[in-house]
């Protein structure tokens, strides 16, 4: 499979779509009609004013010029690129839960049923107690947990400096713990890519807050001693806290409630397929057990009058606030409508693809798979090729390369997680795009890629000169 | 053919199925799965797989509850009316089903979109930097708070904000300069803005960050914000301004009155009226370039390629030197530098940037200004309107508003909402005496009826 991407020429040069400055901007005398006095405004303002059409046109071209889930396979490790059902929108678009945040609860029943009812299912997935939809990506759930352990520890009296992170962990989970001003003690994986018990032992002590642990891990294997590893943190007084990444591969055969985790975040962006929408919106739902749940953010929401109605409610601890409002409330919307779409054999059936699919493609690559057994995702090494140049060619072939160069225990890593959604044919393409790349001269890597809307782009020239605006073209 | 029940999005049929188990040499799905016994799990969550009309409905039934008010709120989170053209732009499936733009070679079209979203910021601001999104406002604040504890050497912690602030944006703040080792402080206000004298008298070297709003939380357009901005100069704490990206059309540049950063809402443009998402914006000088928290795209340039090992040759090879978008300084960034890392974002609000360029750029200049002229206008008039009821003074604070106004009431203000709310509308109680009412473009139209109700229940 050969792939082109939009690419436009004049007189045999590639041209951009230029930037909306260059098709035409205009300057306004802000002062000339305004209703406030002139030391409280701004003289004036210059910005693109393009027709509707041109608008219509320009970002069209932009969107052929970005690939997509819709586009072809996209199986970025660790960031669980599913199928986005178009439903969702539909659900999410519903002008009745369009309301303002500050509602009386009285008035806004409507949208406190869909927060509670949510809240109670993504319990039930992580086998937690109680939670909270606050946190608008994954980054800020692991915050937020994050938090809600120090102030566990505070309340009981119990300052504590570390948090204990593999090193084989996503790097917002280091930078998380840092954040919420903790030292972090990093974990060596152990020979077989997962936590050595011992190294374990090790790292833990009473200065140990928490562990954060991926599981499956960021090489697809599951933690099989996660029990002991729940007791050695335990038993040190610290907590367990699980990064919803990985998710997907457990869904309905593993809760991390049961295996011991006292605190969790849902990516709901990747497990519940919400639209991933070029980076964001996410949101990062918080999971607990009962005795982290007065500490949770405020606020939440139950039922009042036997289920009749909802209300709001301030947890007795709360750490407070990690949104200005209630999160990203549409993103909730659309995963509460995914999880009822699935239903328990959905969601099992979703886990049970996502892994089959990984075991497949990872039996039809030519490049080796040092760890297993693994799930939903594998890391595949790329030898004495340069990932980041395989993946550059695999551009070509109509696919989006997997992630490159992380996590460092494999060397030359390409991380790959096709999830559920691509069948054996698709599969099948993939396959044949990673082994003809990984098979391609390495003075083709290099060139590559040739059939993209731009071709390699030199990044260090783009650090060395940040240029990050128009602004900053025009005075070149 | 036959599919078993499961999920609907995946495209396996049975025979498909079991071609993958042969070939990965496993007899079920099950042997793929390495989940020790004691905590593996049965799969019943009693949740009932339903069809896309059934949720259709059932959702559509439940925001139903939601009762039918026009609403005059606002205190950080506004609706104004959103274009077709911006659903129907955002929409498209190359945009929404794609994620940070990792291989910039096959994004060049959301990069550039950001890159324009940036642009349209350092306009806004005057500042040099504009990243590509934050949460919201009050995220946003928190990461100033946290890089102003950076950049500044001196050995303060104090953070000072105005008395009067959203108590969620407050909190949120509040969680930030927890890890940091930072401490919230409040200033006084006169009459809706900062009391610039006081502000003068608290500052000093414990402080690391002056924060001060226009409009603020009440509505009010502050008049003295270079003062404020020359305060945290003298003493070297940063000073970080919060507006709102409408309200950035029209108000004081924020360059000009010596902000340091700018932090605030975006998605008063893009978003309709959603709950509290938001968009936030994170704007600064050139100095904290290597600082600043979130994703950044940057110009650069297609790497000239070897010409020999072009598999097609011809044009492609002429490639080099057009100019191209990249994330970039991403050495700032958890990914590559882990706990050192500026920030712990990730994910962010991309699509909401986006659908916020497209709604600026659907407005232009022009319009931009005219929607903003209009919140000072429509906020004046309904003010005026108010205050001639008995029973009621409008605006509280003599100052010029933008949007929004607190209303004084003689009875109690949460009764007068609670009757307010039965008569159709929304609008917030602040105080014991003290209502708060916001107005755009979306509820400019049935101000007649809120102050005929107003008049009803007062």
């Amino acid at each position: 499979m050969i792939h082109d991407q939009a690419n436009y020429e004049r007189e045999g040069e590639h041209v951009r779509e230029p930037l909306l400055s260059e098709k035409g901007q205009e300057t306004v005398d802000v002062r000339e009609d305004s209703p406030l006095p002139d030391d409280l405004t701004r003289e004036e303002l210059t910005l693109p004013n393009p027709s509707e059409p041109e608008t219509a046109r320009h970002y069209t071209r932009l969107s052929q010029m970005n690939w997509a889930i819709d586009s072809g396979p996209y199986p970025l490790g660790s960031c669980t690129m599913k199928y986005n059902p178009k439903f969702t929108e539909d659900v999410a678009a519903d002008p009745n839960a369009a309301i303002h945040p500050d509602r009386s609860a009285r008035s806004a029943q409507g949208n406190l049923e869909l927060q509670y009812r949510l809240q109670e299912v993504l319990a039930d997935i992580g086998g937690m107690d109680a939670v909270t939809l606050q946190p608008p990506a994954g980054a800020a759930g692991e915050l937020t947990g994050i938090l809600v352990a120090k102030a566990y520890h505070e309340h009981h009296g119990n300052d504590r400096s570390e948090v204990v992170i593999p090193a084989s962990a996503h790097g917002t989970n280091f930078a998380t713990a840092a954040t919420a001003g903790y030292d972090v003690v990093e974990l060596p994986s152990g020979e077989d890519g997962r936590v050595d018990l011992e190294a374990l032992e090790a790292a833990v002590g009473d200065e140990t807050a928490a562990l954060m642990l991926t599981n499956p891990n960021t090489v697809g294997l599951f933690e099989r001693d996660i029990t002991e590893i729940a007791d050695i943190v335990h038993d040190a007084g610290g907590l367990l806290y699980y990064d919803g990444a990985n998710l997907n591969a457990l869904l309905g055969r593993g809760r991390p409630g049961d295996m011991g985790f006292d605190v969790m975040h849902y990516n709901v962006h990747k497990t519940f397929a919400t639209p991933h929408g070029g980076g964001g919106p996410g949101a990062g739902p918080v999971g607990v057990v009962d005795e982290l749940a007065p500490f949770l953010p405020s606020p939440r929401v139950r039922e009042t009058n036997g289920g009749k109605g909802y209300e709001r409610f301030e947890p007795e601890h709360t750490i407070g606030k990690v949104h200005g409002f209630t999160g990203n409330w549409l993103v909730l919307i659309k995963a509460y409508a995914y999880v009822a779409r699935l239903g328990d054999e959905g969601l099992a059936d979703a886990a049970a693809k996502a892994v089959l699919n990984a075991n497949y493609l990872a039996e039809r690559i030519d490049l080796d798979v040092p760890f297993g057994p693994f799930h939903h995702e594998f890391a595949a090494t790329a030898g004495d090729r340069d990932a980041a140049d395989v993946a550059k060619r695999m551009l070509d072939f109509g696919v989006h390369p997997p992630t490159t160069k992380w996590p460092e225990m494999v060397p030359e890593a390409m991380l790959t997680e096709p999830t559920e959604i691509e069948g054996q044919s698709s599969l099948d393409d993939l396959a044949a795009a990673f082994n003809l790349a990984y098979a391609d001269t390495d003075e083709a890597l290099d060139a590559a890629p040739n059939r993209t809307a731009a071709s390699r782009i030199d990044q260090v020239g783009a650090a060395r000169n940040p240029r990050l605006s128009w602004q900053a073209l025009g005075e070149e | 053919m036959s599919r078993a029940n499961g999920t609907p999005y995946a495209p396996h049929t049975d025979e498909e199925t079991e071609a993958m188990l042969a070939a990965i040499g496993v007899a079920d799905e099950e042997s793929l799965f390495d989940i020790p016994d004691p905590v593996a799990f049965d799969g019943d969550f009693g949740i009932d797989g339903r069809t896309e009309r059934e949720i259709r409905d059932e959702c559509a039934r439940i925001f139903a509850r939601n009762d039918d008010l026009t609403e005059f709120l606002g205190r950080g989170h506004y609706g104004h009316y959103v274009p077709s053209v911006v659903d129907h732009l955002a929409d498209r499936a190359e945009f929404l089903t794609s994620y940070t733009q990792y291989q910039p070679e096959v994004s060049q079209g959301f990069l550039q979109a950001l890159f324009e979203y940036q642009s349209m910021l350092v306009e806004l601001t005057g500042l040099d930097v504009a990243n590509c999104s934050m949460y919201d406002a009050a995220t946003a604040l928190g990461e100033a708070a946290t890089l102003a504890d950076r950049v500044r050497s001196a050995s303060g912690d104090v953070v000072l904000v105005p008395e009067q602030l959203r108590e969620g944006k407050r909190a949120v703040l509040e969680n930030y300069c927890d890890g940091a080792d930072l401490r919230v402080e409040t200033y006084p206000m006169a009459d809706g803005t900062a009391d610039v004298d006081a502000l003068a008298d608290r500052a000093g070297d414990d402080v690391v960050m002056v924060y001060a709003e226009s409009p603020t939380v009440r509505g009010c357009i502050e008049a003295r914000l270079a003062a404020v901005g020359e305060i945290a100069d003298e003493t070297d704490a940063l000073f970080t301004l919060g507006s709102d990206v409408v309200a950035l059309s029209v108000l004081e540049s924020p360059a000009e009155v010596g902000a340091d950063v700018v932090v605030g809402e975006s998605g008063a443009l893009g978003l309709p009226t959603a709950y509290g998402m938001g968009l936030g914006i994170f704007a600064c000088r050139d100095d904290f370039l290597r600082q600043v928290p979130g994703r950044l795209v940057g110009a650069s340039e297609e790497r000239a390629p070897p010409e020999a090992a072009r598999d097609g040759g011809g044009d492609a090879a002429d490639a080099g030197g057009t100019r191209a978008y990249t994330l970039t300084l991403q050495t700032r960034e958890q990914h590559i530098r882990k706990e050192r890392a500026t920030s712990n974002i990730c994910t962010n609000q991309a699509w909401v940037a986006l659908r916020a360029a497209i709604h600026a750029a659907t407005l232009g200049p022009d319009g931009l200004v005219d929607l903003a002229n209009d919140c000072v206008r429509e906020a004046a008039a309904l003010a005026d309107r108010i205050d001639d009821l008995s029973g009621a003074a409008a605006p509280v604070h003599d100052r010029h508003h933008f949007r929004e106004f607190a209303v004084r009431v003689d009875q109690p203000a949460e009764a007068i909402a609670a009757e307010l709310e039965a008569e159709g509308f929304a609008v917030h109680a602040i105080g014991e005496h003290l209502l708060q009412v916001c107005v755009t473009d979306l509820n400019a139209g049935k101000t007649d009826a809120l102050v005929e109700a107003l008049e009803g229940v007062l």
